[in-house]
């Protein structure tokens, strides 16, 4: 009761805030009409919608890692946080107050981001579906890179380290380009990390390969149960002072 | 029932922040912390209301302890931090709303709390008005009604009045005056006369441990000193200079 109690009060901050739609919704749109549209003149595949459109949606989601990064880092540095550590919640209740608000954000950058796909020329699937199940347990751990930096460092410094999580989810996810077009440590990198795997297990959910998803959606999952441990561990410790 | 406070300390690293701090606040007193930068009053407020672990010592707290028992302390109390710690996209009523649900009550009355204290704190007119809109007066007056919503024992007030202007502190003076007796209130502030003002007892701190204690007039009598600043000054004079 009272997570949710505290969930809706970071929805309405989130929500409530115009950087939430510019960056969380529009900027992908944008990028995804404009890679579209630059496919027609590529001698490769890979910003044809079927490709782009999954990985644009995991993209969008770094957003949601600097909405909950922001949102903790704020209530930190404005004492909010420590007013509501007075009070009789517990650190699960925190931890679900600040997670289950960026769901329902997730699904909405999911079918803007898909909405949009359709409506310039991607076919539509059944496989959309699962993809959209998948696609949650991706956002989730976005979610959970989120509830780290905030537990870990201040809103400003989680501003300054977006800037680089942004640059690392996108170059090293295989969005932009093909990872084996460098290959070598940078591909081996890539792969060591999560963010090509989340592409990865996106593209092959919305292309109905089933097999292909299993793999890279166990390092997702592996990565969110590890950093999001971490994170509750941070903020338990925070809590005790 | 009162807050006993039985040798509280608590260190950080090398650092000893709370020094077997030792006194008693009884109940619906209102008791003032003072001591310079450093002093260790905002490291006690965080002990005391269970957000830091006490490294050796303990508190009661109107019957329950804070090592032992923190859920039931926190259930007793509330805090307006140093800070006014506002969500800032939450309008005045749902910053009250808010805090009246995680304490615990329901939709109808937590509205019900919320319509009072906005009654008794002036904002009605700014009911609607997002935390970060508000004037800092306002944001200090809501600070305080969000602490007051869950109806607690004991109140801790950390620097209520700072950066007020002279006409908005003199209106939080009025609103904590109105309380005084009803609740115990802990306040910390470096606005001597505003202890002189409100407080009941004063207790001042220095380098973590507990230079004097005592109504004004007992600190008067103790130093020698006729104003507050010059029987704060003498209490916290570092040794061989006072």
């Amino acid at each position: 009761m009272r997570a949710l109690t505290f969930a809706q009060r970071n929805r309405k901050e989130i929500l409530r805030d115009p950087m939430t739609l510019l960056f969380g919704m529009i900027l992908p749109l944008l990028m995804l009409w404009l890679f579209s549209m630059m496919a027609e003149n590529m001698p490769f595949d890979l910003f044809t919608l079927r490709k782009l459109a999954p990985a644009i949606i995991v993209f969008s989601f770094s957003f949601i890692t600097l909405f909950t990064g922001m949102l903790i880092g704020r209530d930190k540095s404005s004492s909010f946080l420590m007013r509501i550590f007075s009070s009789p919640m517990t650190a699960i209740d925190y931890l679900i107050g600040y997670a289950l608000p960026l769901l329902p954000v997730a699904f909405i950058q999911m079918a803007a981001c898909y909405g949009t796909a359709l409506l310039l020329g991607m076919p539509i699937t059944y496989d959309a579906i699962p993809a959209f199940g998948v696609l949650v347990i991706i956002s989730l751990l976005y979610i959970a890179f989120g509830l780290f930096f905030g537990t870990f460092f201040t809103d400003r410094q989680v501003g300054a380290m977006f800037a680089i999580f942004v640059n690392i989810t996108t170059w090293l996810s295989g969005t932009w380009f093909e990872l084996d077009m460098i290959g070598g440590i940078f591909e081996t990198v890539a792969y060591l990390l999560p963010f090509a795997h989340a592409v990865d297990a996106s593209r092959a959910v919305f292309a109905g390969d089933y097999r292909a998803v299993l793999t890279p959606l166990v390092w997702v999952i592996a990565y969110t149960a590890v950093i999001f441990g971490t994170a509750v561990w941070g903020f338990r410790k925070r809590m005790r002072g | 029932m009162e807050i006993a406070i039985k040798e509280l300390t608590k260190t950080f690293k090398d650092r000893v922040a709370v020094d077997h701090l030792s006194l008693t606040i009884g109940q619906g007193e209102f008791f003032a912390l003072l001591g310079e930068n450093g002093a260790g009053k905002t490291t006690t407020i965080k002990l005391l209301s269970c957000l830091m672990e006490p490294t050796s010592g303990d508190a009661i707290m109107l019957g329950d302890s804070i090592s032992e028992n923190p859920q039931a302390v926190k259930k007793k109390l509330n805090i307006s931090p140093q800070e006014t710690a506002v969500a800032r996209n939450l309008s005045v009523k749902e910053n009250l709303e808010f805090i009246a649900r995680i304490y615990g009550s329901d939709k109808k009355e937590a509205e019900q709390k919320a319509e009072q204290l906005m009654d008794k704190f002036d904002l009605k007119d700014w009911a609607k008005s997002k935390g970060r809109t508000l004037s800092g007066g306002l944001e200090r007056r809501l600070s305080i009604a969000m602490a007051m919503i869950s109806e607690p024992e004991i109140i801790f007030l950390d620097e209520p009045t700072v950066g007020l202007d002279v006409r908005a502190r003199l209106d939080l003076w009025q609103i904590l005056l109105d309380l005084k007796g009803q609740i115990t209130i802990i306040l910390t502030t470096h606005y001597l006369e505003e202890v002189e003002a409100l407080a009941d007892r004063i207790g001042i701190m220095h380098k973590g441990r507990l230079r004097a204690l005592g109504t004004l007039d007992e600190l008067r009598k103790q130093t020698g000193q006729a104003k507050l600043q010059d029987v704060f000054l003498q209490l916290t004079a570092e040794e061989g200079t006072g």
